[in-house]
């Protein structure tokens, strides 16, 4: 048995009246990064959140290194899980180095407060995003990119193994994409981080994750590397979508050529 | 690593100016009371006010110091801090530049008490009204968060806001109905609602002082929560935060000052609304300081408005509310007008 550090046992999630998740297993190995692929509204972001404990389920349980996430007090949770949701909102006039510093808030205590540690984490998080040069920049100053950045040093800063990350690619041109992607990448192989992401992108995925976990309706339709799971007949059955999968010519991984209605021959 | 060091510096840097402003804002809280002591319908010179501070005898001066000028000084001092704390709070927890404590239902709902002790019990002394007052505000947050509360998801600042105008509606019709029935209801009530910190004596400080004190205490406990909460309640617990315990403890907080403040002086507009605009240009969105530097400026603000009605009518005076009123609009038009309004 694998060691799983994060695991979804019989999750049932849903808002108001909607079930929107119902009876999905899900184990996070640690030290792999997995992307978590699916149509719009198939329940992905409704998972991360659940596996985030930023939102409770239904029924069945989240489980970190265990135990019960909801068990667990949320503030020794933040030391080991970090969750990144979408479009985060800051308020004006917060610096890149406020908002990191912030990272730090499950290692203080009103007994505790900045510490060398902390002082540490945030320039570490700084330079490890490029970020360092920012630092007294408020967020309203910088650049979509840049704040997708920012954001991902207060996670780091917080210094969790794991991080979940909720489409960090979202609203970036396709240079900032894979300047992010690099980034997920670099936290992995340099620091060791478990990653899990939501990504759109299907190349990108295939390329950044070591597992792909693809979704419907709530379900989980296939999960494993990502030249096992992104086969076109997957892509027809999670996203309904013709396409071709060809070998991308840099990295190898799967590549996913849709076919659409204006060049469809047959 | 040497980047890091330079985001160091500039931090270390903020700090000191950040400490250096409270330590000036704290001169001004000192030449205020000064002033606040001397200048009146009879002017003290300020060796009088000294003489009558630390080595009072039986003279006129030493009498007016100590018994008139001294508790009304020390009260605007008190309310202006707690309704600076409490706006700053409010203004964060609704993510709301515009919020101001009376939000959620406190002073309307001591209002409505005040009216119904003068209307139903006959009651007329100030002494009274503060512990009507001080329920009132209770039972009304209370109610409102309980309203709040009642949907699925709990209370979020929305349906609290909601509930607390619904509330507050609903005591302003109670209100007008009572002293509409009564002449003297209305002339008792008319003249506690304008909001003054004349005619209160070291009683009425040492009947709200332990409410100013815990609340006071507790907002400052609520400092680094509401950082985390100011980044969205996601990141907020994902930073570890429990934002239910955060909002409660901060609504606490808001319910005691505002309420030990309207208690004491009847509603008092404007300082918990322009105070945080003024805190937050100096400081930006940190809570840590933008509280203390709150506290201050609240203080400077109903200070020097106190001594403007007593200057502008002089010998007679006008009520600390009434001056708020006529200074607060205008300075809130021009913070609206000189930068677009905050996003919280």
């Amino acid at each position: 048995m694998s060691t799983a550090r994060l695991r979804a046992e019989s999750l049932r999630l849903g808002y108001g009246e909607t079930l929107v998740v119902d009876g999905l297993d899900l184990d996070v190995v640690g030290g792999t990064v997995t992307a978590v692929i699916g149509p719009n509204g198939c329940g992905k972001s409704t998972l991360l959140r659940a596996m985030g404990r930023l939102l409770t389920p239904r029924g069945g349980h989240v489980l970190l290194d265990g135990k019960r996430i909801d068990k667990t007090p949320t503030r020794e949770v933040a030391k080991v899980l970090g969750v990144l949701p979408q479009t985060p909102q800051a308020p004006e006039g917060l610096t890149v180095a406020d908002l990191v510093a912030r990272g730090r808030h499950p290692h203080q205590s009103w007994y505790r407060q900045w510490s060398s540690d902390d002082e540490q984490a945030v320039a570490e998080a700084l330079a490890m995003t490029g970020m360092s040069e920012f630092a007294e920049r408020t967020l309203d100053q910088l650049s979509g990119g840049q704040r997708q950045r920012a954001w991902i040093s207060m996670a780091l800063a917080q210094g969790t193994e794991l991080l979940l990350l909720d489409e960090p690619t979202t609203y970036l041109d396709l240079a900032h994409q894979v300047d992010v992607l690099d980034l997920v990448h670099r936290l992995h192989s340099e620091l060791g981080r478990t990653v899990v992401m939501v990504l759109h992108d299907l190349n990108l995925a295939a390329r950044y994750a070591d597992r792909l976990v693809a979704l419907r309706d709530g379900r989980v339709v296939a999960q494993g590397e990502p030249g096992e799971v992104l086969t076109e007949s997957l892509l027809r059955e999670v996203f309904d979508l013709e396409a071709k999968v060809i070998a991308d010519p840099v990295a190898g991984t799967p590549l996913v050529v849709p076919v659409g209605s204006r060049h469809r021959t047959s | 690593m040497i980047q890091g060091v330079t985001a160091s510096t500039a931090l270390t840097e903020r700090r000191r100016r950040r400490v250096l402003g409270l330590v000036l804002l704290l001169l001004g809280v000192v030449a205020a009371s000064l002033a606040s002591i001397a200048i009146g319908s009879k002017s003290i010179p300020l060796d009088a006010v000294w003489h009558g501070l630390v080595a009072p005898g039986g003279s006129e001066n030493d009498i007016i110091v100590r018994a008139l000028r001294v508790p009304r000084t020390e009260l605007a001092l008190l309310v202006g801090a707690a309704l600076g704390i409490a706006g700053s709070l409010i203004q964060g927890h609704t993510r709301n530049p515009l919020a101001d404590p009376g939000l959620l239902g406190v002073s309307s709902g001591a209002a409505f008490a005040v009216v119904v002790g003068i209307f139903g019990f006959g009651l007329t002394s100030l002494y009274a009204y503060v512990w009507l007052a001080f329920l009132g505000a209770m039972v009304t947050t209370a109610l409102v968060f309980l309203l709040g509360s009642a949907g699925r998801g709990g209370p979020t600042p929305l349906t609290l806001a909601l509930a607390g105008a619904a509330v507050t509606a609903l005591m302003q019709g109670l209100i007008s109905a009572l002293v509409v029935l009564d002449q003297q209801s209305l002339d008792a009530y008319r003249f506690w609602r304008v909001g003054a910190v004349a005619g209160r004596d070291s009683v009425i400080i040492g009947q709200v002082l332990p409410f100013l004190l815990l609340g006071a205490v507790l907002a400052f406990a609520n400092a680094p929560g509401l950082n985390a909460l100011s980044l969205g309640e996601d990141v907020a617990r994902s930073i570890g935060q429990h934002v239910r315990r955060t909002r409660v403890l901060g609504i606490a907080a808001i319910t005691l000052l505002t309420g030990g403040a309207v208690a004491a002086c009847g509603p008092i507009a404007f300082v918990g609304l322009i105070v945080p605009h003024v805190a937050r240009a100096i400081t930006g969105p940190d809570y840590r300081w933008l509280l203390p530097y709150s506290a201050l400026i609240g203080m400077v603000l109903m200070l020097v408005s106190d001594i403007i009605g007593r200057v502008i009518a002089w010998p007679g005076e006008l009520q600390v509310g009434i001056v708020l009123a006529m200074i607060g609009a205008p300075v809130f038009i021009a913070i609206v007008r000189r930068r677009r309004l905050t996003r919280l």
